[in-house]
């Protein structure tokens, strides 16, 4: 009872609903501030939602029947991301043994899910979205999973989030180090991209793909979806804080951290153009999984 | 008023359907995202999907081709959706009434909701437009 109660209400899901809807905001506002705009009031997300539910849901010629499967697996998964995660925050020496690499796992779901649903579309500008995704997953995912082993590492080969909190409580926050900073450094450019924002959404692109992967889905399922992407924009950078800020977790300064960290990638977003996506994963592939590489062995030796 | 109705007042998600305009009113239609109007306080955005829309915004004098197309994108939006008609061309067809390419308004294809006057109308003739549609959408919901 108590389990179903925090991965479904909280810290999970719902929780994490309600707090990736408000970060969508800060999102939505800080970008309007910054091109001189007002913004939409904080209850914009939330309105969105509710009004995406009751309309209409399309079910487009030639499409299969994961097109409507593949939303609720993509939320399923971000939903546990959140409750796991949040309950490491909470009680340190809650999860279970190898917690991080089911974190990890977890992580990738959605953005599979995302394929799943636009290939069975049957749209052509779909299409192009998911292999762009593809491209995109197999991108990131290198150096995402590199600069989580360098602080696996660090932190004395703890696979547990509970324990690299409790290393991190005694020695220090990871980013303090060197291997550490870099790390962060990678995971934060990574996080970009695993929450589909620019440079980094090429298979998304708006202007040229009229919404790439998302161009078919209507009413519930693409609700289902902006919830999805809401939970991960709490999520993503929770974990972010676990493995590189965890000092001090109590909630005045979490927040504070989520929201700087948030904050830092609105404006990556909002003072950067589209990268193409073979540009993208030059970028990972080469410099990026570099740092990350020298992150590992950095943190191998002790710094 | 229900829950859903209130949020579809809120939250209008607008796809822009150019049924060959002149690109006036195209251009007065985006100026509306721009600081000085800035629509997204009331919740509107502009979406590249019409599968996500609302309201089809539609500017210009349907001719052949245009005509079936707009037909196509009113039937594969999400219900319920609504039309605006942006400008002199789309609401009446003024000075191409006669003329050879143009076979309807636009208010014989599709039901259009709210027009929108104007060579083009002035940014704050289309927000008084969008608010009369809300209007129009509250009224309906208390008959």
């Amino acid at each position: 009872m108590k389990t179903i109660f925090s991965y479904l209400i909280f810290p999970g899901f719902l929780f994490a609903a309600i707090a990736g809807l408000l970060a969508g905001w800060v999102d939505r506002k800080v970008t309007a501030r910054l091109q001189w705009r007002l913004g939409p009031p904080w209850h914009q997300n939330f309105t969105d939602i509710i009004k995406l539910l009751g309309k209409e849901v399309i079910l487009p010629q030639g499409a299969r029947f994961t097109f409507l499967l593949a939303p609720y697996l993509g939320l399923l998964s971000a939903g546990l991301v959140a409750g796991v995660l949040g309950e490491a925050v909470i009680f340190h020496s809650a999860g279970f043994a190898g917690d991080l690499i089911v974190v990890l796992y977890l992580l990738t779901i959605p953005a599979i899910a995302l394929i799943l649903g636009a290939s069975s579309s049957g749209n052509p500008l779909a299409s192009v979205g998911a292999s762009r995704e593809i491209k995109l997953v197999l991108a990131y995912e290198l150096p995402f999973v590199l600069s989580a082993v360098a602080m696996v590492i660090k932190c004395d080969g703890a696979i547990q989030l509970g324990r690299l909190l409790n290393y991190q409580n005694f020695f220090g926050s990871n980013i303090a180090s060197l291997s550490g900073f870099l790390a962060f450094l990678v995971s934060l450019l990574c996080m970009q991209a695993k929450l589909c924002l620019v440079p980094f959404d090429a298979s998304e692109a708006e202007q040229e793909l009229a919404g790439g992967v998302l161009i078919e889905y209507s009413g519930a399922a693409l609700a289902v979806f902006k919830l999805t992407k809401a939970v991960l924009l709490y999520a993503i950078p929770v974990f972010i804080i676990l493995l590189f800020l965890g000092k001090d977790t109590g909630p005045v300064f979490f927040t504070l951290k989520f929201i700087a960290l948030l904050v830092g990638i609105i404006l990556i977003k909002n003072t950067n153009p589209r990268l193409r996506i073979e540009q993208s994963i030059k970028f990972f592939w080469g410099p990026v999984a570099a740092l990350a590489m020298a992150a590992v062995i950095l943190a191998l030796l002790g710094l | 008023m229900n829950i859903k109705q209130k949020a579809l007042t809120k939250s209008l998600f607008a796809y822009h359907a150019a049924t060959s305009p002149c690109n006036n009113c195209d251009i007065e239609i985006l100026d509306l995202f721009t600081p000085r109007h800035d629509v997204e306080r009331f919740g509107i955005t502009l979406v590249g999907s019409v599968r996500h829309a609302d309201v089809l915004v539609v500017t210009g004098v349907p001719n052949y081709k245009t005509k079936e197309k707009l037909k196509t994108l009113y039937e594969q939006a999400a219900k319920p959706c609504f039309v605006i008609a942006v400008g002199n061309c789309a609401c009446g067809r003024i000075m191409f009434r006669d003329s050879y390419n143009s076979p309807c308004p636009v208010d014989e294809i599709v039901p259009v909701d709210a027009y929108i006057p104007g060579c083009p109308p002035k940014p704050e003739a289309m927000i008084a437009g969008i608010v009369k549609l809300i209007e129009k959408l509250k009224k309906a919901e208390k008959k």
